[in-house]
């Protein structure tokens, strides 16, 4: 066996000395893994794609039951083209789109930093919550000046979300306790606590017996992307902008800092990262926090940006939906912003198709599950698509339950 | 029985494993087949057992084209393998391991037939003199042992060709000795042996015919009455090597590493080093010779940090690092080059430059505090891939694809290329091809020469008698011995290793040799 997984770079004794100052391009290229990085994500959409079909045709039963074969394509195709044209065709699905790909973003990107470092983070939600928590205190108890007020409400959404990470992340370096236990636990915590809160005299509404809380008043609010064409339907806020920020920083950390050195040390290869001084725990730590701190954003994005207020539910399914998109990006800085794209126009676009052709926006859910499944079973890809296996040794980079 | 592949090709991405090879194994021989690491010698095995399908190419079994679809073929057609790494199961006994799979059942219920199992194990055990107990439970058994019982799972089966991946690795000198005689005793039994290896003399020792593999093509088959070690490495690198260690005598100055009754214990507190003591010398070369675990790898860790000292103390130029960090000890100087390169030493998916700077990225040069400087990694990776004639087709390569040889330059290259006081290398040429063995320990001797001390850990005998200036022997985690290397021959490191015999002065020696050095740090 040790042949064949040492060996496998023909015979670069033979390479000309010249070559090591090679192009810019020959440099991404070896940097990207061609084959897993783009090619596999691609495939298991296609292959979503694909068996999305099906369910589409089975879900229109009484076509079915008539034998109406040609009404079934019909259903699919329009299915399909409501699919993009929900999302990209015109200002308000673009901004539909926007709207759902912000969260996703940053929950994806509180996954992948975890991912990196070889830690699972299933805790996304709850330091949403969390965040969420600190940014609409300061929404509805200030009433500005605005850009004060925004600020004050995103950083404390980025510090609660922040304070909520580092608890997995201590409580597996000081005592052992797996990440995802913790995490899953401190998401129910998580939700109680929001629950409780919701209901104190603080942050409930006055006059409602329901947990929600008081609104964010209008300075408070995160500044809409497109205000200036004075059309309220235009959702997008400036969260998206702090989302992709937050990309921009993550790939800064992890290509730049000797931090993101030592978390991708660590996440490839941790007897390796402790061999050459790096501190396990000390990154377990710090991983968590920078991974709350993303949540913490993409809950006050949520609660300051599009809902205005919040609820027991106002993290819904993202901070699950986060893991689906880092393991479509390989938990990279570009994949995870392309795959939240990917999901967030799904999301737009779902809810034009159940509005246009009736099939039902669960099929965008269905799609997303395939997806995830497709990317989690390399293997089972490459071996629909025959393409050349490089053995199980090529597979993820990421320890324990990553991609 | 005659087995032949020919005209083997398989390929994997991006490297062609074995291309056009052909091979005949008859019974009633010793055929050794060497090659470097990478050559594909376990990729031929692998295909010859049914674990892989060739791409191209033919295996014939007395003239008669067959296709081994798994082992279980393989095995049918009489043909076995004892696995490198054992696949025995440590709870069990030696018969219901050996009859593991083709188990002797009595009764309407299939219940195991464990005085038949033992008494078949037992008839083949005598009659090639394994001398195993059939009821001896399999963790309780030496190394050395544990590989009878793999060769007697192989008879079991009735194996008339048994194929030997790397048999000797992990086993002391005495131990070698007589699994020689096993193999001699197998032949005359009429059965054909195939001895994978890379070590030299013991394919000119035990073969009949070596045939020699060189990336994936066999280059050449040879008689080892005809040919010696020299002809034949040359014939397995392409290229003259030289074998023997170009080294002047020793000018040891101050002790730099002193470790004075250092105690180690596992999180079960069963001792792994016990006690010992020892020095290193600037300028010297210890070598480090022992049986893998016999507690080398744990006083490695011990030293370099990665590991917690119960009782005693380490000191380094008279600074007491008993209790530091791997950081801290490297920033002291020392540099440490591990025993396992891939799960220690090299972060596979990462690139060679940043390999490079895998230990050293916090350094000023290379780091503000925040910001790595990466075009200034990359311009001293590029220095040191050429400097150290590492063999990648860029710095950016994932050091993971090199070979092992390559992947060890790098670590050689960037833990020597510092300002040194004290080198740990721990198995510094394991799984290295014969060319890159020779350059690596020219590069310890060279630390040594310019005034580090020098602490080799081996497991190959021959490594450590070629390297040292001092050979200090491990046994069940203590020191048995503390030579002069004039003074350590062959047969007695072999002796002291197996833990046949002791040194009497030993401890009076070591501890004499501690308080000296004392001395020389307090005053």
């Amino acid at each position: 066996m040790t042949d064949t997984a040492t060996a496998p770079t023909g015979s670069p004794g033979d390479a000309p000395d010249g070559q090591y100052s090679a192009n810019l391009a020959s440099r991404i290229c070896a940097r990207i893994d061609t084959t897993n990085a783009v090619v596999l994500p691609l495939l298991a959409l296609v292959s979503a794609l694909v068996i999305g079909v099906f369910v589409i045709g089975l879900s229109d039963i009484d076509k079915i039951r008539d034998g109406d074969i040609g009404g079934i394509l019909i259903t699919i195709k329009d299915a399909y083209l409501a699919l993009p044209q929900g999302a990209f065709n015109g200002w308000r699905p673009v901004n539909e789109t926007i709207v759902a790909t912000t969260p996703l973003l940053l929950a994806g990107l509180a996954v992948a930093v975890t991912f990196r470092a070889g830690l699972f983070n299933i805790g996304g939600t709850g330091q949403m919550l969390m965040g969420g928590m600190g940014a609409i205190f300061v929404g509805f108890s200030m009433n500005g000046p605005g850009i004060i007020q925004v600020s004050l409400g995103v950083l404390a959404g980025m510090v609660l979300g922040m304070a909520w990470g580092i608890i997995p992340g201590l409580l597996k370096a000081r005592a052992g306790v797996h990440e995802v236990i913790a995490t899953i636990m401190l998401n129910l915590i998580a939700g109680s606590l929001v629950l409780w809160i919701l209901k104190t005299d603080a942050f409930g509404r006055e006059g409602r017996n329901d947990p929600i809380s008081k609104l964010v008043t209008s300075e408070g609010k995160l500044p809409r992307l497109f205000g200036f064409l004075d059309r309220p339907e235009l959702r997008a806020h400036i969260g998206f902008l702090i989302a992709i920020a937050a990309a921009f920083f993550f790939w800064w950390l992890l290509e730049r800092t000797t931090l993101g050195f030592e978390i991708r040390a660590q996440g490839a290869n941790s007897h390796a990262a402790r061999y050459a001084g790096m501190k396990p725990e000390t990154l377990m730590v710090l991983s968590f926090v920078i991974a709350g701190g993303f949540a913490g954003l993409a809950g006050a994005s949520e609660v300051l940006g599009t809902q205005g207020r919040a609820t027991q539910g106002f993290a819904g399914d993202i901070g699950f939906d986060a893991i689906a998109v880092a393991l479509l990006g390989r938990s990279t800085p570009t994949g995870t912003v392309l795959a939240a794209f990917l999901f967030g126009a799904l999301q737009a676009g779902g809810q034009k198709m159940q509005v246009d052709t009736g099939v039902p926006v669960d099929l965008v859910l269905i799609l997303r599950g395939l997806i995830v499944l497709f990317i989690a079973a390399p293997l089972l890809m490459k071996a629909i698509f025959r393409i050349k296996a490089e053995g199980a040794a090529a597979g993820p980079s990421f320890g324990g339950w990553g991609a | 029985m005659e087995l032949e592949l020919r005209g083997i090709t398989k390929r994997f991405p991006g490297v062609v494993a074995n291309d056009d090879v052909n091979l005949t194994i008859r019974t009633g021989e010793v055929l050794a087949l060497v090659g470097e690491n990478g050559a594909g010698k376990s990729t031929l095995m692998n295909i010859m057992y049914g674990l892989y399908h060739a791409d191209e190419g033919q295996i014939f079994v007395d003239g008669q084209p067959v296709t081994f679809e798994s082992s279980g073929d393989a095995i049918a057609a009489g043909i076995g393998m004892v696995h490198q790494h054992f696949m025995l199961v440590p709870v069990f006994t030696v018969a219901e391991n050996v009859v593991l799979g083709v188990e002797p059942t009595t009764g309407p219920f299939g219940k195991l037939d464990v005085a038949q199992a033992n008494r078949q194990v037992e008839e083949i055990s005598s009659k090639y003199s394994l001398h195993l107990d059939p009821a001896a439970l399999v963790e309780a058994l030496p190394v050395g042992i544990q590989q009878r019982v793999e060769i007697l799972k192989v008879l079991f089966r009735d194996a008339e060709i048994v194929v030997f991946d790397e048999p000797t690795a992990v086993l002391t000198p005495q131990e070698i000795e007589e699994f020689f005689n096993i193999v001699e005793s197998l032949k005359a039994s009429g059965r054909g042996i195939v001895f994978i290896t890379h070590k030299l003399t013991e394919a000119l020792r035990v073969a009949d015919r070596i045939s020699v593999l060189r990336r994936g093509k066999t280059v050449g088959e040879a008689d080892p009455k005809e040919i010696d070690e020299v002809g034949l490495a040359e014939l397995m690198v392409g290229r003259p090597v030289q074998l023997v260690v170009d080294k002047a005598p020793a000018q040891p100055g101050d002790a730099v590493l002193s470790v004075d009754q250092m105690h180690v214990v596992d999180p079960t507190g069963r001792t792994l080093v016990d006690h010992v003591s020892f020095n290193v010398h600037a300028g010297e070369i210890v070598g480090i010779a022992g049986v893998q675990g016999n507690g080398q790898t744990e006083l490695v860790e011990a030293i370099t940090g990665l590991r917690d000292v119960i009782t005693g103390s380490i000191h380094l130029d008279g600074t007491d690092i008993t209790h530091a960090s791997p950081r801290e000890v490297h920033s002291a100087g020392v540099a440490h080059i591990p025993e396992d390169r891939q799960r220690a030493g090299l972060v596979g998916d990462f690139s060679v430059a940043e390999n490079m700077v895998l230990t050293t990225y916090h350094d000023d040069i290379y780091s503000s505090g925040v910001t790595m400087d990466w075009p200034k990694a990359r311009s001293v990776a590029t220095e040191l891939v050429e400097q150290y004639d590492v063999r990648t087709p860029s710095i950016q390569t994932p050091a993971g694809t090199l070979s092992g040889g390559n992947q060890q330059k790098v670590i050689v290259a960037r833990e020597l290329s510092r300002d040194l006081r004290l080198v740990v290398a721990s198995q510094p040429t394991r799984g290295v091809d014969v060319g890159s063995i020779e350059y690596i320990h020219a590069q310890v001797v060279k630390a040594r020469d310019e005034g580090a001390a020098v602490l080799v850990v081996s497991t190959e005998l021959d490594e450590v008698m070629a390297l040292a200036d001092r050979v200090i022997v491990m046994y069940r985690g203590r020191i048995i011995a503390n030579l002069q290397r004039d003074d350590a021959t062959h047969s007695d490191v072999g002796l002291y290793m197996a833990g046949s015999k002791t040194q009497p002065e030993t401890s009076s020696t070591s501890s004499r040799a501690t308080s000296t050095t004392f001395r020389e740090a307090s005053s």
